[in-house]
């Protein structure tokens, strides 16, 4: 089965402290660590596993700019066989659905059964997986948590729903699937496994390569445009607590049991 | 002259003569011991390398303290000294089967030196030995078949009991000592009957007893038993040379082997692979144990030795709260796998995947590293490489618990596994400053200083512990030393990263961290983490001396550099009962037991109690750095065992001096219900509180 898997280079929210620059146009990103968004990891993981099972190979993708080679490194060192940076100085700026037509253009050059994304990016608004299918006129379906090869034309995939309880759907190849974390267990990638990597070819393409239309990409042809960041202003009865960890505890206890939520 | 019995050599058996037998079976004993010992050789020679024929001093010493000696042995005071009798036993009654097995075809044989009056004197000694170890043998049967000490047995999981082969080996030993004795009794009895003089047996030993026991019988019987104590004697000596390689007995032939190549230094972790250097670490294509063969051949001897007498299993603490691992098994299970997979008959099978296979994960990940086993170990068997090595096979495998994925990636990141700022690693120095502490220089500020505090990433990050590092600058400055830190140049010291297998990311941390220290200029280093202290010391190259605080403390306080007082009033520790718990990394792993109790008992006034473990039997707290993300299958906490423990000494105060047995501790005093009966504090913090500052 070949499978692409859309990855991207996010900064990483457990190694930052998110902060909202002054003018308000974006967040603080001198200092940040960026690491592959953490739903794509597993979505890498889950085509690798399932190419391990059936045969075929692994692609990843990214739109980005030089920094975003790292992110398809990391993933190759996991064990995917290829990774391709889209790359065009037009790309920039473009919103969710300028996003799925720079992608829909390496898919429709490609050969390829089974499309991932995660369900979300940390920075993102978990919209890419599904524009992309439309686009593509391809089945999807999204928060995946289960896939089971039927045969090279059909799929099962599973969603978790209320209560706890899992949900089986029938899919016809090829297909997009956005996956959710805790589809699986994310193998470790150390730095050894990034240096074996560090010399293979990454080819890069551009919107000329990729035959994709001029009109929906960059800021200019964006349809969804950020207007600003801000702290939203405290509402009634939200309190921000503020001290030392162990003040902030005492007073949250404090809280809970004048409210009677403990005793 | 002659004895008025036919010596084993001159029987005759269906016209045979014994001199016939007395060839044949130590011809065909050797022989077949031989063809065993290649067998077990074979997977030795396939084994990684390990380079442990260097130190050759240090070895024989360790030869003659540990297996000559037995030093290890009266740790468990029953079994131990049964072993010693029964060990000094078999020292001396070699002598006497080398040369009985030359007596088979030379009657009147005598070892050089051994004819005439040291002959004698060594023939009494031989028979009390003899005694001794029948004895010994005989209690240690009665304790393995009634007594059943809990350490003996065998959880399901881990196979089928060994009560079976330890009674029967007891009982070929038994059997060497009569049939020996008879052998030398009747002989006696053959010559007082006959009127020839003898030679006095040593009172109250079993040939003497045999010879009591045989005064009246007639000579047909004595002949016979005099043959059928030789030959069975000698059947037995080599069939139980034979079957010593089998089983857990191979300690009696691998034990002196496995003492004089054990890993010397302390504390210290063995490289990826012998003979590699660290910059051509990329060019291995694996790294770590994957496969059995992956192992050292020292690691292996490791498996032939172990003895099964359960004492690491016994001191180990992941083993003691229920978590899956259990040292003892991991010897076991290895030695049953070689034995299995290199069998005395048929084809070798290599390369089976020991994860998943013999071990599982949990069972290696459990381990913290403490080395209680390893300094119980009578026979010297390393058990926290064969962990490193395993670990380092995992995460080349990328098969690492999901709970230390995040601190990896941030360890890779930021330097820390808490995924902070580098820039907020001296936060704390403001903190301090604030407080109306002592200024503290920051050397990536472009300050200078004689000395360096190397914080490490708890006690820079963690508010609790940062009270550690407040009170270790209030101490170095109250003893006046000119000290800096390295601020957002530090990086995590990476003791556990390399503990943990991932040794390229502890290269990189190393290198770092190592270039920082050098472009500060400092001629010392001083921590308050022993993990860190530890590393620094043992992994790294080539840095100016490292000393931990309690050392420095010790001395300081010698010097009169600092100057402490009693507490005063309650809550400043009057009426206070305090008790030390000695860090797996600065006691066992750096031998540092005396400096902090002589820093507590500098303190006056201060009553202090020992816990029943304590110094190199201390229990280990849960385990630091990646431990404490590490999510562990178990019953209870480490840290409340060890709470309890000092609860039952006495103690309402556990001091100690590593910033990740005060997180543990302090967590076990809360999961035990022991709060505001027992409190926890690091042993600068101590310090601090009593320093006479005035003065």
């Amino acid at each position: 089965m070949e499978i692409l898997v859309c990855v991207k280079r996010v900064p990483d929210t457990s190694e930052n402290e998110i902060e909202i620059n002054s003018s308000g146009s974006d967040i603080q990103r001198d200092d940040l660590v960026y690491s592959v968004n953490e739903w794509d990891n597993y979505a890498v993981e889950e085509a690798i596993q399932i190419r391990d099972n059936v045969g075929g190979s692994v692609t990843v993708v990214t739109v980005g700019d030089d920094d975003a080679e790292e992110v398809l490194r990391r993933e190759m060192a996991m064990g995917a066989d290829k990774g391709v940076l889209l790359k065009d100085d037009a790309f920039e700026g473009s919103d969710g659905r300028g996003v799925a037509a720079i992608i829909k253009g390496e898919v429709e050059k490609g050969n390829y059964d089974l499309i991932l994304t995660g369900a979300q990016a940390d920075d993102g608004a978990g919209q890419v997986g599904g524009m992309l299918a439309a686009m593509l006129d391809m089945p999807f379906a999204s928060l995946v948590n289960r896939i089971d090869v039927v045969d090279d034309k059909k799929i099962n995939v599973g969603r978790e729903i209320a209560g706890g309880n899992q949900e089986m759907n029938e899919m016809s190849l090829p297909c997009v699937l956005s996956i959710q974390t805790g589809i699986n267990e994310p193998r470790y990638v150390g730095i050894r496994g990034i240096r074996k990597v560090a010399s293979v070819e990454i080819p890069v393409k551009g919107a000329a390569d990729l035959g994709v239309d001029a009109a929906v990409i960059g800021a200019a042809n964006a349809r969804v445009k950020r207007l600003d960041y801000f702290v939203p202003p405290a509402g009634e009865g939200a309190e921000m607590l503020e001290g030392g960890v162990d003040e902030i505890i005492e007073k949250l206890i404090d809280m809970l049991k004048s409210k009677g939520g403990i005793k | 002259m002659e004895p008025a019995l036919i010596p084993p050599a001159h029987v005759t058996f269906l016209g045979i003569p014994g001199a016939f037998f007395s060839v044949l079976i130590p011809v065909v004993g050797v022989a077949l011991f031989t063809y065993i010992m290649a067998k077990r050789l074979a997977p030795m020679v396939l084994a990684a390398p390990d380079f442990r024929f260097d130190r050759v001093k240090d070895r024989v010493a360790a030869v003659i303290k540990l297996w000559l000696g037995q030093f290890k042995q009266p740790r468990y005071r029953t079994a131990g000294i049964l072993h010693i009798m029964i060990f000094a036993g078999f020292i001396i009654l070699s002598l006497r089967s080398i040369s009985l097995v030359i007596i088979g075809v030379s009657p009147d044989f005598h070892l050089p030196g051994m004819a005439g009056g040291p002959g004698h004197v060594y023939n009494i000694l031989k028979d009390y030995a003899a005694t001794m170890v029948f004895i010994a043998c005989a209690i240690a049967a009665y304790r393995r078949a009634i007594v059943k000490p809990a350490r003996y047995a065998v959880p399901e999981k881990y196979g089928h009991d060994h009560t079976g082969e330890a009674i029967f080996v007891l009982g070929l030993i038994c059997t060497l000592l009569i049939s020996e004795s008879l052998f030398e009794a009747t002989a006696v009895v053959g010559n007082i009957q006959a009127g020839l003089p003898v030679e006095a047996l040593a009172p109250l030993t079993l040939a003497w007893l045999f010879k009591l026991m045989l005064s009246g019988a007639g000579t047909g019987a004595l002949q016979g038993l005099h043959t059928a104590g030789y030959f069975v004697h000698d059947l037995t000596f080599f069939f139980f040379l034979c079957f010593l390689p089998l089983g857990k007995h191979f300690h009696v032939i691998t034990s002196i082997f496995n003492v004089y190549f054990m890993k010397l230094d302390r504390g210290a972790v063995k490289p990826v692979r012998h003979g590699v250097s660290e910059d051509k670490l990329d060019e291995l294509e694996s790294f770590g144990v994957k496969k059995f063969e992956d192992f050292t051949w020292k690691h292996m001897l490791d498996f032939y030795s172990c003895a099964d007498c359960g004492r690491c299993s016994d001191q180990c603490p992941a083993n003691a709260v229920g978590r899956p691992l259990s040292p003892r098994f991991i010897s076991i299970k290895a030695r049953d796998y070689a034995f299995g997979h290199y069998p005395l008959r048929g084809p070798f099978k290599s390369g089976e995947p020991l994860i998943g296979g013999i071990y599982t994960e949990d069972e290696i990940w459990s381990c913290t590293t403490c080395g209680a086993c390893e300094e119980e170990c009578p026979v010297t068997i390393e058990y926290i490489n064969k962990m490193v090595d395993l670990r380092r096979g995992m995460v080349d495998e990328g098969n690492v618990p999901q709970s230390l994925q995040k601190p990896l990636a941030a360890l890779e990141k930021r330097g820390n596994p808490y995924g902070k700022m580098e820039k907020k690693r001296a936060e704390w120095v403001k903190a301090l400053a604030k407080e109306g502490g002592p200024e503290v220089k920051v050397f990536d500020g472009g300050d200078t200083a004689e000395t360096l505090y190397f914080v490490d990433s708890v006690t820079s990050y963690d508010d609790r512990i940062q009270e550690i590092g407040k009170a270790t600058a209030r101490a170095l400055s109250a003893a006046g030393v000119d000290y800096g830190i390295l601020g957002s140049l530090e990086k995590d010291s990476g003791n556990e990263v390399r503990r943990f297998g991932e040794e390229m990311l502890f290269v990189e941390l190393k290198e770092q961290n190592t270039e920082a220290i050098f472009e500060s200029g400092a001629k010392r280093i001083v921590t308050a983490d022993p993990h860190a202290f530890n590393t620094l010391r043992k992994d790294y190259k080539g840095l100016p001396p490292v000393e931990h605080i309690s050392q420095f403390l010790s001395r300081a306080i010698a010097e009169g550099r600092i100057k402490l007082k009693a507490g005063e009033g309650e809550g400043n520790g009057e009426g206070a009962v305090y008790t030390y718990h000695d860090p797996c990394y600065l006691g066992r792993h750096n031998l540092l037991y005396d400096a902090p109790r002589q820093v507590l008992d500098a303190i006056p006034g201060l009553k202090r109690v020992e816990m029943t473990r304590c110094k190199d039997r201390s229990f280990c707290c849960g385990g630091g750095g990646l431990y404490l993300f590490y999510e562990p299958i178990e019953d209870r906490r480490m840290g409340q065992v060890r709470v309890e423990m000092a609860a039952e000494a006495g103690a309402s105060v556990i001091v100690t001096a590593c910033p990740f047995c005060l997180v543990n501790i302090e967590d076990g005093i809360k999961t035990s219900g022991m709060e505001g009966k027992i409190t926890a504090i690091d042993l600068v913090e101590l310090v601090c509180r009593h320093m006479d500052v005035a003065n």
